[in-house]
């Protein structure tokens, strides 16, 4: 039901954009206003976000160590895991965000036997389909800079290379083109298919699904099937970032859906689930050093509070403390 | 008290989510899956607000008239003051990599013990009140309304959570639910909603120094029954110090230790292990609290039951402190206690005595783990040691969750463990280190009306250890945790009942040989050592 929701939100958007920019007095709202306000709300919308999050300080150092404390010398320390020094938290980081280190350790908890034992296995799949996603999703972007530099760098074509390099069709098939699609639709089926996942879902998980499925399918009919004026969409690319745009007529409308399920995209970004793009860098068990024995770490709003003394407590107890006797302080 | 069913009704757990979704299945407070409510006295003595009677299971539980906007302000101060829960509000993406890696989970089936949909019980209410996307889409938006059953929702499930963190090791955003279940009792607890298996031991460990009210002849008296023991055993007579000024080293560790075994063969091992040192050291009758209850109730409560450490050893002079084997005390040591009531200038950087060993990782909190003590004592050859007085034992090691996944203490144990046993064997490698599984009942759930809830939750650790005791013969669960040794007791005579439980340092009392002892005929629980019954049967 909540992905049904999702999938025709999208199915809607998309057609708003294909039947609104068939209009041509419409072309210059899709293909200029939307995605300049897009482009300001996700850029206001993050930076917002992000100093939201910085507001509110890290008052305990509270890393989850997933290795070996750095202790006595002759202990091997797990300097990533459990990293003491600014370098060891930037390795572990790096290895988080461009690797998926915690997700690699997925396991999945099967009953067996008679159904009263569990037993752990290899559960690798949520990984790789995620780091697929994440890193086709990149390289795509990256590969679109293209259309917003007149010469485009040697390091973006090195990329298109790589990514075509099977040589397959005019124009050439982009390996991540498929990767997405296949990675998307993977993550979607495991969304519905594994039912305790499909119990915690909300619209919020299945609409950016499909929106980038969106996005991504009207790229590849544009790239491969229905074609479209692709030397104006590089002049109005240029236009947008020069301040200059100009809609030529020749553009597609698909290319005009495309643009508009990337600015819904855009729009939606600060203020769903997707800020985890920046959040992941300020997770305080990940981004802090297991040094808070070594380094006092200080909360900014620490305050006094009421204790009960020795004092008070002597008080309480000075007969049967001498009884025992204990030292006291007062006789 | 409802019945605890036979362990093979218990492990016939049923993972199908209910037809309804989430938000419109109503909690249901099952007999034995919670405890009872805190009492008014208790929260009087620390001074927490809505002291009265009440029990969680009744319909009315006598909330304060504005309980919905003292929850609110509660929550928009925290979101202030904590960016991880802020940060755990916005950043989850529900990609369900966290739900079956939650014990409770695992034993339970019920939907609401995956961490992520425990974390939702309260982003609901966030996205509702605190996001601009839920106030105007609402439940499109994933948010609800908070109301009573909310509220009760989240006391349920909030105390069905140990603060294990074994979740947030799988998290792709290191998203720790401990962090949100501290933070949602600590709501609970500005409307009196604590449960008193806490409440009780925080109001005891504040006026008299340690969870279980252990008074100061009481921790005196309690001592010398175990002072008698060790003299039985070895023919040593032992006499350590209480609050003694100008002592080098001040020694704290939970008050579990002092109370009930296997807890007590622990304390016992320390006293011995030190004698044979000739350490200069003292216990404290104020400071007799490692564990600490209050940071299962909040924040303050926690940091004002922890300043007694810091306040005894700059009473006494000592040099630096030494602490007992325990979990949560050493998660709570590590990562908060020289932020809260540091720093600790008046101490020395923690020096061994006996090896010269500069403890530096501890450099600025002071305080040492007699693992890491003893490890760097075998280290450097100070110990003489005959392990083959526990060759009657095959020993595997849990990791008590707090050491491994918020201090990374994993190796120093081990490497004691080695040298004061000949049979070690390790459980299943993703049941242990910081991959290891809760005994069910740390965070103050080791009551004994919540049996069903413990028994289920200690399952995954149970079954691991079930399985080296049916594929190695394994008969001791060995660990550094005070809650552990009175907690697993119970879990292994319900589930794997060949298996008994021990701290760390009563095995290395046991293989301590030391000066001008008798002859050792038992081990320090009374039973035969290996091979003297050969020897009396023969004589």
């Amino acid at each position: 039901m909540k992905a049904l929701v999702s999938l025709i939100a999208v199915l809607l958007l998309a057609l708003i954009a294909y039947a609104g920019a068939s209009v041509p007095a419409m072309r210059f709202l899709f293909g200029v206003v939307i995605p300049y306000a897009a482009f300001i709300i996700f850029v206001v919308g993050m930076v917002v976000r992000i100093l939201k999050w910085a507001s509110s300080p890290v008052p305990f150092r509270i890393p989850t160590t997933t290795g070996q404390q750095k202790s006595l010398p002759w202990i091997k320390h797990s300097t990533i895991e459990s990293p003491s020094t600014g370098l060891g938290v930037i390795a572990r980081m790096a290895l988080e965000v461009l690797f998926f280190r915690s997700l690699f350790r997925n396991l999945k908890t099967q009953q067996v036997g008679d159904g009263t034992q569990v037993a752990y296995g290899e559960a690798k799949w949520l990984w790789a389909a995620g780091l697929a996603f994440h890193w086709s999703f990149l390289i795509i972007l990256v590969r679109h800079m293209r259309f917003f530099i007149e010469q485009v760098p040697a390091a973006i074509q090195m990329i298109e290379g790589l990514d075509s390099f099977l040589q397959i069709g005019a124009p050439l098939f982009y390996m991540t083109d498929a990767v997405i699609l296949a990675s998307v639709t993977y993550l979607f089926i495991r969304r519905i298919g594994i039912p305790q996942v499909k119990y915690i879902s909300l619209i919020a998980d299945y609409f950016p699904l499909f929106l980038i499925l969106g996005i991504a399918v009207t790229g590849v009919l544009m790239r491969y099937f229905t074609k479209t004026d692709i030397v104006s969409v590089k002049v109005l690319a240029m236009g947008l970032i020069s301040f200059n745009p100009t809609v030529a007529e020749t553009i597609s409308p698909m290319f005009f859906t495309h643009l508009f399920l990337l600015s819904v995209l855009f729009v939606y970004f600060p203020m769903s689930k997707l800020v985890h793009m920046a959040g992941v860098f300020m997770s305080p068990t990940r981004n802090l050093a297991n040094n808070s024995r070594m380094k006092r770490h200080v909360n900014p709003w620490n305050y006094p509070v009421h204790v009960h003394t020795y004092e008070e407590y002597e008080n309480d107890f000075r007969e049967k403390m001498k009884g025992a006797g204990l030292p006291v302080e007062k006789e | 008290m409802a019945k605890l069913p036979k362990p093979e009704e218990l492990s016939k757990i049923d993972l199908t989510p209910p037809k309804t979704d989430w938000m419109d299945t109503p909690v249901v407070f099952k007999e034995g899956m919670f405890c009872h409510g805190s009492k008014p006295k208790s929260l009087e003595i620390v001074g927490f607000p809505n002291p009265r009677e009440w029990r969680p299971a009744d319909a009315d539980w006598k909330l304060p008239e504005n309980w919905k906007e003292i929850l609110l302000e509660g929550i928009a101060d925290r979101l202030k003051k904590y960016r991880s829960f802020r940060l755990f509000m916005d950043i989850c993406v529900r990609c369900g990599a966290c739900a079956d890696k939650c014990h409770f989970f695992i034993g339970t089936g019920d939907p609401k013990n995956m961490p992520v949909l425990r974390a939702e019980l309260i982003r609901s209410v966030y996205r509702k009140e605190f996001t601009t996307a839920g106030k105007i889409f609402g439940r499109m938006a994933g948010a609800r309304e908070l109301t009573v059953d909310v509220l009760k929702e989240w006391w349920y499930y909030f105390y069905q959570c140990t603060e294990c963190r074994r979740c947030s090791v799988f998290c792709p955003y290191g998203i720790d639910q401990a962090e949100i279940t501290m933070i949602g009792r600590e709501l609970l607890n500005l409307l009196g909603l604590n449960i008193e298996w806490i409440a009780g031991p925080v109001s005891n460990c504040y006026m008299k120094g340690n969870h279980l009210g252990l008074e100061p002849h009481t921790i005196v008296g309690n001592l010398e029954y175990m002072l008698d023991d060790i003299e039985t055993v070895t023919g040593k007579r032992i006499k350590p110090t209480f609050n003694r000024k100008g002592a080098e080293i001040l020694f704290v560790t939970p008050s579990g230790d002092l109370f009930a075994d296997p807890g007590t063969y622990t304390a016992m091992g320390y006293m011995m292990l030190f004698e044979e040192l000739g350490l200069d050291y003292t216990w404290s009758t104020y400071a007799s609290e490692g564990g600490n209850f209050g940071f299962f109730t909040s924040n303050e409560m926690a940091k004002r039951l922890n300043s007694k450490i810091y306040a005894e050893a700059k009473r006494l002079g000592v040099k630096w402190i030494l602490g007992g084997e325990c979990g949560h005390m050493w998660r709570v040591l590590s990562q908060y206690m020289d932020t809260w009531n540091g720093p600790a200038d008046f101490l020395e950087v923690p020096k061994s005595p006996i090896t010269g060993t500069v403890f530096e990782n501890a450099k600025s909190m002071k305080m040492v783990h007699v693992a890491e003590f003893t490890a760097d004592l075998i280290k450097n050859n100070k110990l003489k040691l005959d392990p083959k007085r526990n060759d009657h034992l095959k020993v595997t090691w849990h990791d008590s969750c707090n050491v491994a996944r918020g201090m990374g203490m994993l190796e120093e144990p081990r490497y004691v463990l080695k040298n004061v046993v000949n049979n070690f064997v390790e459980m299943p490698e993703d049941t242990i280190r910081e991959k290891t599984f809760c005994c069910g009942s740390g965070t103050g759930l080791n009551a004994s009306e919540d049996m069903d809830l413990r028994m289920k939750g200690g399952f995954p650790r149970a079954n691991a250890v079930k399985f080296v005791a049916d594929h190695y013969g394994v008969n001791m669960l060995a660990n550094v945790c005070a809650i552990d040794r009175a907690t697993l007791k119970a879990l292994m005579e319900y589930w794997v009942p060949s298996v008994g439980v021990c701290g760390l340092h009563e095995l290395v009392a046991n293989a301590l040989i030391m000066k001008g002892e008798k002859e050792r005929t038992t081990d320090l629980r009374g039973e035969p050592l290996p091979g003297i019954e050969a020897k009396e049967e023969k004589a």
